[in-house]
């Protein structure tokens, strides 16, 4: 885990997930739950053992999956879909682009293994392209909430928005970070800090890089505007053009590549709106390996140290 | 061991007792390689490791054709490991034939090493990247198209799990093989009837095995896995089968040798570290003391 987060309590946004399903199954009777033979590791076995008669394990076919939630939300179910992130985005991607979002069904992609949060599993089972190919699929609507509490909220909001959300959690233990806090609204980033001197927009597990960043920086006196842009589709335009306006400079920081993620789709905004001198933090288009967490976010330029350094260096090249 | 009322292949086992005697030690060695890299790595897959031990030291120390020095050469026998999980005997298996110091199995998902969670090409003798379960066998197919394209008469071996077969694509592989008149690849299916939700015939019952196979023509063969004898014949059969691909379905015991990992489906993957040890603690003790000095001077 990040140096900041070492003795705290985490726990895995796929937990929060697991047992919000639960939550949702006794409100509403008409969510039900595909599986692809992971169940223990999605945590959907907890919705299995709830409401047998509402869970449907269809073994490792991801593809069959996703077409067979497409079926059961036209008949009018509200159906959650659980693999890991890789086999939810790529593997059943075309059953997922075509019969789910083109006819804009209520089925929600709940998918665990973000990034690097896959570890030491490897690139096979790490997704760092998932955001930008489920982002450039129209009708969708994609959130990573940071932690358990804003998972929570996530997995009820998707429930209601009409339409496919995909929702990106992790493998491994996340702090408690909205314990009191903001009130998670999908499509509304948190501001976690104010500041003038440098924006952070942050994604998923990489806000708590970025909340370590922006504590250090503040010690040199560099005042951090840091954002928890938990939704990336559609993305809080407002908020990121407010705070650029204030501090002319930009980080953006997510556990994925930088083509087509977080990076990207703030580039798009900034450059149609207000271009800002920006550094994106990421895995710079290279696959990764296998390895400890904290390992490979030091090894490919991803932690706290280096997104201070390159608020450091954005800021140099404001106009 | 054969399932009831499944047609019995019988594949004699005409293999001279030095043979079995020396593979039954690799598999061993191989059993306590896997254990100690999972035990290690603290992460893994250690029940569908252990169901395939005879299965992959037949195929590297028996009958495939491959050179440990020369990883790359062109007319080697190609082996994909379609359940990609299984990694850790994989390597096990390679470093004991030499194509990488036994050193480096310490090193098993470590930032820096060649021995990812799944197989890479990047490790000395992998011949193809798995881990996302029903693609092996479509890559299986390009491997025998080209080779055969190219003249060279290497063999495709391709092992897969039973949950594996859940996969749409394993099937749109099976029917290519068989179209393509692909004689040249084997499959075998690791078949312990266990994935990772529970038992195959709760999660996705994969119905009659061996009549899918049958009926997209390929030649079925129905072996116990763990019979060293058994596997060489069937493998020695496939070899001379003419015209179509064979599948070797060998029913097998997830956990195979580990007295609270056998048929225990949550030991698919590694259930409890702090049990796995002491069990690696004891082996290593056992081997050591093994009156076949062969062991003692493998330990690490
Ligand atoms: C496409 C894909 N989906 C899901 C997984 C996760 N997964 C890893 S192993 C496994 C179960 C495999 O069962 P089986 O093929 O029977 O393997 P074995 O029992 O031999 O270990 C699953 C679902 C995966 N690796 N790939
Ligand atoms: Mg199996």
């Amino acid at each position: 885990m990040a140096s900041t987060l070492k003795g705290e309590k985490t726990i895995p946004t796929r937990h929060a997930y697991g047992e919000t399903l639960v939550e949702l199954g006794k409100l509403n009777d008409r969510v039900v739950v595909f599986e692809a033979d992971i169940s223990k590791s999605t945590q959907t076995y907890r919705f299995a053992e709830a409401f047998p008669d509402r869970f449907f394990n269809v073994g490792v076919a991801e593809q069959n999956m996703m077409a067979m939630a497409a079926g059961a939300a036209i008949c009018g179910k509200i159906a959650f879909v659980s693999t890991y992130a890789v086999f939810g985005s790529m593997r059943a991607c075309e059953q997922m682009r075509t019969s789910v979002a083109y006819p804009k069904l209520n089925v929600n992609i709940a998918v665990s293994h973000a990034g690097l949060t896959a570890y030491d599993d490897g690139v096979t089972h790490q997704a760092i392209e998932d955001l930008g190919i489920v982002r450039s699929i129209p009708n969708m609507t994609v959130v990573q909430p940071c932690d358990a509490p804003s998972t929570r909220k996530a997995v009820m909001a998707a429930a209601k928005i009409d339409g496919p959300v995909y929702l990106r959690l992790t493998r491994i233990g996340m702090p408690i970070l909205y314990d009191a806090g903001p009130d998670f609204e999908i499509g509304k980033a948190i501001r976690l800090r104010r500041g003038n001197d440098v924006t952070i927009v942050a994604i998923g597990d990489m806000v708590f890089q970025a909340l370590d960043a922006a504590e250090q920086l503040a010690i040199e006196g560099i005042g951090v505007d840091l954002l928890d842009m938990h939704t990336i589709k559609p993305l809080d335009q407002e908020a990121l053009l407010e705070s650029v306006m204030r501090t002319g400079a930009v980080v953006t920081a997510e556990d994925h590549n930088v083509v087509g993620g977080l990076g990207s789709a703030v580039a798009e905004t900034l450059g149609e709106h207000r271009p800002t001198p920006m550094t994106r933090i990421g895995l710079q288009d290279t696959f990764a390996e296998s390895g400890a967490y904290d390992d490979l976010l030091r090894h490919y330029g991803m932690d706290a140290r280096h997104i201070i350094e390159a608020a450091r260096k954005v800021m140099g090249r404001k106009k | 061991m054969n399932r009831e009322g499944a047609e019995v292949t019988t594949v004699a086992g005409a293999e001279s007792s030095d043979i079995v005697r020396n593979l039954t030690r690799w598999t061993r060695l191989l059993r306590y390689d896997t254990l100690r890299m999972i035990s290690n790595a603290d992460s893994g897959h250690p029940g569908g490791c252990m169901s395939m031990a005879e299965i992959l030291t037949c195929l590297y120390f028996e009958v495939m054709r491959v050179d440990p020095r020369r990883p790359d050469w062109a007319d080697r026998d190609r082996f994909i490991l379609s359940k990609g999980h299984g990694a850790p005997i994989l390597y096990a298996a390679l470093a004991r034939k030499g194509f990488f110091p036994v050193e480096e199995l310490k090193s098993l998902r470590k930032i820096g090493s060649f021995l990812h969670g799944h197989p890479d090409i990047s490790a000395p003798g992998v011949d193809m990247t798995t881990g996302c379960l029903g693609q092996g066998l479509s890559a299986g197919v390009g491997m025998a198209l080209a080779g055969r394209h190219d003249r060279r008469d290497y063999r495709v071996f391709v092992v897969i799990g039973c949950g594996e077969m859940n996969e749409g694509q394993l099937w749109e592989g099976a029917a290519s093989a068989s179209h393509f008149h692909l004689d040249q690849i084997t499959v075998v299916l690791d078949y312990n009837k266990l994935q990772f939700d529970g038992a195959v015939d709760e999660v996705c019952a994969p119905g009659d095995v061996r009549g899918r196979w049958q009926s997209l023509g390929w030649n079925v063969l129905e072996i116990d896995g763990h019979d060293i004898p058994q596997i060489l014949g069937s493998l020695r059969q496939a070899n001379e089968c003419r015209g179509k691909p064979t599948i070797i379905i060998a029913h097998t015991i997830k956990g195979k040798g580990v007295d609270f990992m056998e048929n225990a489906f949550l030991w698919h993957s590694l259930m409890d570290n702090g049990l796995l040890t002491k069990y690696v603690e004891r082996m290593q003790h056992e081997l050591n003391s093994d009156p076949d000095r062969f062991y003692a001077q493998c330990l690490w």
